[in-house]
C-alpha cells in the first residue's frame, strides 16, 4: 500500500514541480542580462545557497573552500591542488560550474541534504559570469555612498526634485509611465498621515482644498512639519525601533516609568535635532562632555530593553542579556546588519566573525548594572540602576517636555558606565559563562573599522564612528527607514539586513542619492521628508491598472503612489480625530484604554501592579495610539491585530496583514462604537439634513467628498435602518450605550442609532483605513 | 490518509497556478481565507524547497491539542517513580549524582540538599504496566493510549526562558511559535475558523503567568499568531457584535459595505480591496460559526460526566479540553491550552493535589472521548509542562510538606494518538536526577511532532533578517522510538 501511494506521490511531486517552472509567468521570458554583475545577479545565489559551507564563518567551512573572497575562490582547491573552484573566463574548468551543474547526485552542489538547488536559470547566470571573467565586487553596502550623477530621462517635464530623475530613469527603462498627480483631497490625505499621523481636520481639508496651486501644497507640508503630531508621528517608528514599552517584561512584566524617554523622542523630532545627535545622545548621552540633563534622558533608549524581575535567575546570564540586546539593536536599527548572527559563531554570511561581535559587544558591555537588581515591588522598581530622577528643576527647565501631572517620585532608566573596564570575552557559543578570549571595543571591519587614535574607545567614540564620513551604512540605512515609513517599502525592502543576504536596493543609485545628500545637509530630519513628500513620485494618484498591476505589482518602479493600510496607532488616531474625540495632549504616562476584558488578569504570575487591567476614565481614553499601554507580555490585542510590534525586540518593519480578525474590531471594538455615536449626535444636533449629515461624515472619515452614489447607498441604508430602530427602541437603547462619553440630551434614538450605523459603516470602508 | 495528501498536492497546486495567473493576493483570499497570503507575497514562496501549506510527506496526524501544564509540574509526583527518594528521605544528594548541575537563583544559597520521596504513592497500570501516581487516576486509567516520556530535558532553568523555548525553539528571541509554525507549514482545515488557537486556564497552585509572545507568530505574518478562544460569552475577542444589533442587522450592514468597497475597487484596482471584502465575509462566517462551537451547553450528560461537571464552567481546564476536542474536531489545526499554577516551591503535597485534581479527569476525557469519535488516530494530544523539578527539597522539609525548585535535566511528559506509540520511553536514574536512557532533547521533541504531522524540521523554513529559521533552530533530530 504504502509503496504505491509513495510512487505516486513521487509522480505528483515531479509534476508539481514542472508546473511550478512551467507555470510562473515570467520567468519563462527571463533574459539573461548582458553583463552579468556580481553584486546584483551572483552573490545574492552564493550567498543564500553556498556560503553556509564555503563563506565566512571558518567553523563550519567545507573542503577549506571559500566563496565569497575571490582570491580563495581562484586558489587552487585543497582537495585537488590541480583544481581551482573558478576558472576566469572558463566554466567547463572551473569545478564550481561542474559541480553545480553535474547530473550525478553525489557530485552535485548544493548536495541533496541541504535543501537547498540552484534553478537552471541561476545555473546558467553563473556560467555566463565566469565566461565575463568571474570578477567579484565588493558589497555594494559596505562601499561608502557617492553621489551619483543625475540620469537622462526623456520626459523633461515630470520631475519636480531630484527623487523624481533617479525614479524616472529607472520607470522609463522598464517602459512605465507615472500616473498622473494624485487628486487634490486624497493627496492631502495621504500627506497629512504621513507627516503628522492624523488625518487632515476639516478645517484643512477647506483651506487646502481652496488652494490648488504648487505653493500652496508646499505651504501645507511646511505646516504639517510644524504641527507637534509631526514628532508624534514620527516617535511610532522610532519606539520600535528602541523597543520601547510601559513594563519590563519577562515572567512578571510589572511597570516601568519609561515614558519621559519616549516624551523627549517626541520633543527631539519636533525639534528636529539632526540625525547625528538624535542617536549620539541616545547612544552616548551620559558620556558627553559636559552632558545635560537632556541628554542624560536620552540614553534611556538603551535601558529600553527587558529586564528581569523573576527571582532565582542567575544575574549574569541576563546582564549578558541585556548587553546583548543593545549590541543586536544597534546592528539592526543604525547599521542595518544581523550582527547578531555573529553571537554564537561567525556570520554565516556576511564578513561579522564572532570576535567582532564581541569587539562591538564590548562597547555596551560596561553598564552599572546587574541581571537582576529587585524583583516586583514598588516605585522603586520602575527603573534599574542606572537611573535618574526627574526633578521639579528638570520640569522647569531643560526637560519641560515631560508631561508629568503629579508629584510622585519620577525615576528613569540611563545609561552610565561603571569607572573601571569591565572585560569582555568572546563567549564560546555564545553562553554567558563560557569566557575565551579577551576582546577590546572594535567595530566591524568590513564596514568602517574603528580608528583608535580619533576615538574614544567607548559609546561616545562609536556614535563618532557611526558618523564618519566614511561610514558606509548609517545614512543609507536610516533614509531608507524613511523611505519605507512614506512609500511603504524601502528601497532596500530588508530594512533591517544590508548584508549579503538582504535585499538589493531596487534603485541603487536612488538611495546614494538620498544618503549623500542627507549627510551634506547636516542629516536634517525634516529636510529628508520633506523632500520625500515634495517629490512627484509621492505625488502621483495610487490607482492602478491592470497593464502596471501585471508589469509591477509590487510598484518597485513607483510608477504609482503609495496605497498601504494604516498602521495599528493611526486606525486610533483616525477613528478619535474624525469624532472629534481625540485628546491632543502630548506625552505622559501611558494610558489604558477599553480594552476586552480578562486578558492581562487570564496571564500573570499575578505579582505586581499589572496583573489586572484598571481601565482609564474620562481624557485618558481618547489619546492617540502611541500612548496606549504596553505590557510586554499581553500587549494590547486591538494593536496587535492591526501588526504593531509587541517591542520585546528592536523592529524596523511592520507588516500589513488583512484579516478577518482587523473586521470584527472595526464592527465592534467600543471605540469605534462610540466614536460612530458621538459623531452621530454631533451632526444631528447641528443638522437634520441627512444626505448632508452623511456628506460630513463621510468627509470627516475618509477626507473626501462623497461621490453621490456613496451618498445615495448610505442613505437607503439610514432610511431602512431607522425603520428598524423605530420599530425596535429598546435595540437602538442598547446601541447607543456604547462607550464612557456623556449621552448627548434630547435625542431621536431611532435616528440617532441609525446614523451611529452609517458611521460604522464609512469606518469599515477599505479606504477609511487606507494612506490612498 | 495518503490518497487525501495527493489530493491535497493537486488542489494546492491548482489554486498555486490560478493564483499565479490572477493578481496578487486578493484573489488568494477566495481559495484560504484566514491564510491569504498562502502562496502569496510571503517570503518563503520564493523558496523551491518549501511550499507552505503542504506536508512534505504522509503525516499521521493532522491536529494537535497541546495540554501545557505551566509552571513545570514535577516528574517525582506525577510518573517518574523514584522509592529511592523515600528511602533515602532527608539525606543529601550524592554530588556523583548532581555533578555540577547549576541551580537557580533560589536555592544555589542552600548548603543542605536533602533528598525528598514522593509524598504519593505510585500504583503500576494497563498492559504496559506504567507506574502512575495516585494523584491521577483517571490519567491511569487511559495509560495504555498513551506513551510516558520520562526523559526529556531542556538548557533553561527559568520559567519565562524555559517556555518561551518549548513553544518557539529557543530561549530568549521574538521567534514564532510552535502553533503559527504548525499555521503556516499546513494552513487551516476550517474556513471559518483560525488554524491556530489558545485557551487559558488557571489553577490554584503558585502560578507563573504565561504571555501572548508566547503564541506570537514571531518573524511569521500576523495571520499566524494565536487566537485567543474561550467558552462562555465572549468566545473570540470582538466577535460580538454590540448589543442592539443582530446577525440579520450586520449582514445589511455588510452589504452596504460591500457595495461600496466594490466601487472602490472599480476605481483603484487594488486587489487588497477585494481580500478586504473576502475577510469581512469571513469575521461574518465566523461570528455564526464561533459561538455554535463554543456552546457547551447543548453537551450530552455523558460528555459532561466524561470531562467532570467543571467543564460547565467558562475557563476552567476541563471546559477548555472539552471545547478544545470541538475545534479539533472541526479542523483547527493546532490548539494550544495552558493551565497555570504548577511552580511549587513549596507546599507541594497539598498544591498538587489541587492542580491533578483540576486537570487529570478531563485530560484523560480528552482521550477516551477523541477515542470514542475515531478522531484519536489522527490527533496528537500533548501533556506536560516546561522543565522538571528537583529531587531535593527546596526550603523547609516537614513529614508531609515540601517544595522542589526547577530541575532541567530530565522530567516527565506524555503524548498520545496521532501516530505515537503508546508506552514508556527513557529512564532516568535511581535519584530522579539525570537520564540513562533515551534522552529527548526539546528539539528532538519538536523534530519529532513535526515529523508526525508530516513535516521535515529542516525543511520547514522561514527566511527572515537574511537566515532560514526553523522552529528546531540548528538541532534536533526525530526519535523513531516515539512513533508507532
Amino acid at each position: 500500500m504504502f509503496l504505491r501511494y509513495g510512487r505516486l506521490t513521487i509522480c505528483f511531486l515531479a509534476f508539481i514541480a514542472a508546473c511550478n517552472n512551467d507555470g510562473a509567468p515570467g520567468q519563462q521570458e527571463e533574459k539573461l542580462p548582458e553583463i552579468v554583475d556580481y553584486n546584483f545577479n551572483i552573490r545574492p545565489i552564493l550567498s543564500d545557497r553556498c556560503y553556509a559551507c564555503h563563506g565566512p564563518d571558518a567553523n563550519k567551512r567545507e573542503a577549506g573552500l571559500r566563496l565569497d573572497i575571490a582570491d580563495s575562490a581562484y586558489k587552487a582547491l585543497k582537495e585537488s591542488p590541480g583544481a581551482h573552484a573558478l576558472v576566469p573566463g572558463n566554466p567547463m574548468a572551473s569545478v564550481l560550474y561542474q559541480r553545480i551543474s553535474s547530473t550525478d547526485t553525489s557530485l552535485r552542489m548544493p548536495p541533496p541534504s541541504s535543501n537547498m538547488t540552484l534553478t537552471a536559470f541561476e545555473i546558467k547566470l553563473i556560467e555566463k559570469w565566469i565566461k565575463q571573467g568571474a570578477q567579484y565586487k565588493p558589497h555594494w553596502a559596505f562601499v561608502a555612498p557617492v553621489a551619483p550623477a543625475m540620469p537622462a530621462v526623456t520626459d523633461k517635464k515630470w520631475s519636480r526634485n531630484e527623487i523624481d530623475h533617479f525614479v524616472l530613469a529607472r520607470m522609463e527603462n522598464k517602459g512605465l509611465t507615472p500616473n498622473p498627480l494624485a487628486d487634490h483631497e486624497r493627496l492631502l490625505k495621504r500627506l497629512s498621515l504621513d507627516l503628522t499621523g492624523l488625518p487632515p481636520s476639516a478645517e484643512r481639508m477647506d483651506r487646502f482644498g481652496k488652494d490648488t496651486s504648487d505653493a500652496g501644497y508646499e505651504k501645507m507640508v511646511d505646516e504639517l512639519l510644524q504641527d507637534t503630531a509631526y514628532g508624534e508621528k514620527m516617535a511610532i517608528h522610532w519606539m520600535d525601533v528602541a523597543r520601547y514599552a510601559d513594563s519590563h517584561g519577562y515572567q512578571d512584566d510589572n511597570y516601568r516609568s519609561m515614558w519621559p524617554w519616549r516624551d523627549w523622542v517626541i520633543h527631539a523630532f519636533n525639534e528636529n535635532l539632526p540625525y547625528n545627535q538624535f542617536i549620539t545622545w541616545q547612544l552616548a548621552g551620559d558620556m558627553m562632555p559636559n552632558a545635560t540633563r537632556e541628554q542624560l534622558l536620552a540614553s534611556g533608549y538603551n535601558r529600553n530593553h527587558k529586564i528581569t524581575e523573576e527571582g532565582g535567575v542567575i544575574d549574569e546570564e541576563y546582564r549578558v542579556e541585556y548587553v546583548t540586546d543593545r549590541t543586536n539593536a544597534f546592528g539592526k536599527s543604525l547599521l542595518g546588519i544581523t550582527i547578531e548572527c555573529a553571537h554564537c559563531h561567525d556570520h554565516k554570511y556576511d564578513p561579522f566573525s564572532q570576535k567582532e561581535y564581541y569587539e562591538l559587544f564590548a562597547f555596551f558591555n560596561n553598564v552599572k548594572e546587574i541581571g537582576l537588581e529587585s524583583t516586583v515591588g514598588g516605585p522603586e522598581t520602575y527603573a534599574k540602576k542606572p537611573y535618574m530622577e526627574i526633578t521639579k528643576e528638570d520640569l522647569n527647565g531643560v526637560l519641560h517636555f515631560i508631561n508629568k501631572q503629579d508629584t510622585n517620585k519620577l525615576i528613569v532608566s540611563v545609561m552610565g558606565d561603571r569607572d573601571t573596564l569591565r572585560k569582555t570575552y568572546i563567549l564560546g557559543r555564545g553562553n554567558y559563562d563560557n569566557h575565551t578570549l579577551e576582546v577590546q571595543p572594535e567595530t566591524p571591519h568590513a564596514v568602517l573599522p574603528f580608528d583608535n587614535k580619533q576615538y574614544p574607545a567607548n559609546r561616545l567614540g562609536l556614535a563618532e564612528w557611526l558618523f564618519d564620513k566614511r561610514n558606509p551604512l548609517t545614512a543609507r540605512v536610516f533614509v531608507n527607514q524613511q523611505w519605507q515609513e512614506i512609500f511603504g517599502r524601502g528601497i532596500v525592502k530588508s530594512t533591517g539586513d544590508f548584508g549579503m543576504q538582504g535585499d538589493l536596493p531596487t534603485n541603487p543609485q536612488l538611495l546614494d542619492w538620498l544618503a549623500t545628500d542627507f549627510m551634506q545637509h547636516g542629516w536634517n530630519i525634516k529636510r529628508l521628508v520633506k523632500q520625500m513628500v515634495m517629490s512627484a513620485t509621492y505625488r502621483q494618484s495610487a490607482v492602478v491598472s491592470r497593464e502596471k498591476l501585471r508589469a509591477d505589482p509590487d510598484n518597485i518602479y513607483l510608477s504609482r503612489g503609495p496605497r498601504f493600510r494604516l498602521p495599528a496607532e493611526l486606525v486610533r488616531d483616525l477613528v478619535l480625530q474624525s469624532s472629534g474625540l481625540l485628546v491632543h495632549t502630548i506625552g505622559g504616562p501611558s494610558v489604558k484604554p477599553y480594552q476586552p476584558k480578562g486578558l492581562w488578569e487570564m496571564a500573570t504570575s499575578g505579582r505586581g501592579i499589572l496583573a489586572s487591567y484598571k481601565q482609564d476614565h474620562g481624557e485618558s481614553l481618547y489619546r492617540r495610539g502611541l500612548y496606549t499601554f504596553i505590557k510586554r507580555t499581553v500587549p494590547p490585542p486591538s494593536m496587535m491585530i492591526f501588526d504593531a510590534s509587541n517591542r520585546d525586540q528592536c523592529e524596523v518593519k511592520r507588516s500589513t496583514t488583512n484579516t478577518p480578525l482587523q473586521a470584527l474590531i472595526m464592527l465592534n471594538d467600543p471605540t469605534v462604537l462610540e466614536a460612530s455615536r458621538v459623531l452621530a449626535a454631533q451632526l444631528l444636533q447641528k443638522d437634520n439634513n441627512i444626505p448632508h449629515n452623511i456628506q460630513q461624515a463621510f468627509r470627516l472619515i475618509v477626507c473626501r467628498t462623497p461621490q453621490q452614489q456613496e451618498v445615495a447607498v448610505l442613505q437607503k441604508y439610514y432610511e431602512q435602518q431607522q425603520q428598524l430602530y423605530k420599530q425596535h427602541p429598546a435595540s437602538a437603547a442598547k446601541l447607543l450605550q456604547q462607550g464612557e462619553y456623556p449621552m448627548a440630551a434630547n435625542m431621536e434614538p431611532s435616528a440617532w442609532a441609525a446614523m451611529m450605523q452609517v458611521i460604522t459603516t464609512i469606518y469599515n470602508l477599505e479606504e477609511t483605513l487606507s494612506k490612498t | 490518509m495518503k490518497n487525501e495528501f495527493i489530493e491535497r498536492h493537486l488542489n494546492m497546486n491548482r489554486r498555486k497556478f490560478l493564483s499565479q495567473l490572477s493578481l496578487g493576493v486578493g484573489s488568494l483570499a477566495l481559495g484560504s481565507l484566514l491564510i491569504p497570503d498562502i502562496f502569496g507575497k510571503g517570503a518563503a514562496a520564493e523558496d523551491a524547497a518549501f511550499i507552505p501549506g503542504m506536508p512534505h510527506f504522509a503525516p499521521k496526524a493532522k491536529r494537535i491539542i497541546y495540554l501545557f501544564q505551566n509552571g513545570a509540574p514535577s516528574q517525582l509526583e506525577t510518573f517518574d517513580y523514584k522509592p529511592k527518594l523515600r528511602q533515602m528521605m532527608g539525606q543529601e544528594l550524592p554530588a556523583s549524582i548532581r555533578m555540577g548541575q547549576r541551580l537557580t537563583g533560589m536555592t544555589s544559597a542552600q548548603t543542605s540538599f536533602p533528598l525528598v520521596g514522593s509524598y504519593y504513592d505510585f500504583k503500576q497500570y494497563g498492559e504496559s504496566r506504567a507506574w502512575v501516581s495516585d494523584l491521577f487516576p483517571h490519567t491511569a486509567k487511559v495509560v495504555d493510549d498513551i506513551c510516558i516520556v520520562k526523559s526529556m530535558f531542556t538548557e533553561a532553568i527559568n520559567h519565562d526562558p524555559a517556555l518561551t523555548f518549548f513553544q518557539t525553539g529557543a530561549q530568549q528571541g521574538n521567534r514564532a511559535s510552535f502553533g503559527s509554525w504548525m499555521s503556516y507549514g499546513l494552513g487551516s482545515e476550517n474556513k471559518n475558523l483560525p488554524a491556530f488557537c489558545v485557551l487559558l486556564s488557571r489553577g490554584k497552585g503558585n502560578g507563573q503567568g504565561v504571555y501572548s509572545k508566547l503564541w506570537s507568530n514571531g518573524f511569521l505574518d500576523s495571520i499566524h499568531q494565536g487566537v485567543q478562544f474561550s467558552s462562555g460569552e465572549n468566545p473570540v475577542l470582538y466577535l460580538n457584535n454590540p448589543e442592539g444589533i443582530d446577525m440579520a442587522n450586520r449582514r445589511q450592514m455588510l452589504d452596504q459595505l460591500a457595495a461600496l468597497n466594490d466601487q472602490s475597487y472599480k476605481e483603484f484596482g487594488d486587489p487588497e480591496i477585494n481580500t478586504k471584502i473576502q475577510q469581512y465575509e469571513m469575521a461574518y462566517r465566523m461570528q455564526t460559526a464561533v459561538p455554535e462551537l463554543t456552546d457547551l451547553s447543548k453537551e450530552s450528560d455523558d460528555i459532561i460526566k466524561l470531562y467532570g461537571p467543571n467543564c460547565l464552567v467558562p475557563g476552567t481546564f476541563a471546559a477548555n479540553c472539552l471545547l478544545a476536542r470541538k475545534l479539533s474536531e472541526s479542523g483547527v489545526r493546532f490548539i494550544q491550552l495552558y493551565h497555570q499554577g504548577w511552580d511549587q516551591h513549596g507546599n507541594l503535597p497539598n498544591e498538587m493535589a489541587g492542580q491533578a485534581r483540576d486537570v487529570d479527569q478531563a485530560s484523560a476525557a480528552l482521550i477516551t472521548d477523541l477515542k470514542q469519535r475515531g478522531l484519536l488516530d489522527e490527533t496528537l494530544v500533548i501533556w506536560g509542562g516546561e522543565f522538571g523539578r528537583t529531587n531535593f527539597c527546596q526550603g523547609k522539609m516537614t513529614a508531609d510538606n515540601y517544595g522542589r525548585d526547577h530541575h532541567p535535566r530530565c522530567f516527565s511528559i506524555w503524548m498520545a494518538g496521532g501516530g505515537v506509540k503508546p508506552g514508556v520511553y527513557g529512564e532516568t536514574d535511581e535519584f530522579g536526577y539525570n537520564i540513562i536512557k533515551d534522552p529527548v532533547h526539546v528539539h528532538d521533541f519538536h523534530a519529532t511532532v513535526l515529523h508526525l504531522m508530516g513535516l521535515d524540521h529542516e525543511k520547514l523554513t522561514f527566511k527572515h533578517q537574511g537566515r532560514r529559521y526553523r522552529l528546531t533552530d540548528v538541532a534536533g533530530k526525530v526519535i523513531p522510538g516515539l512513533m508507532a
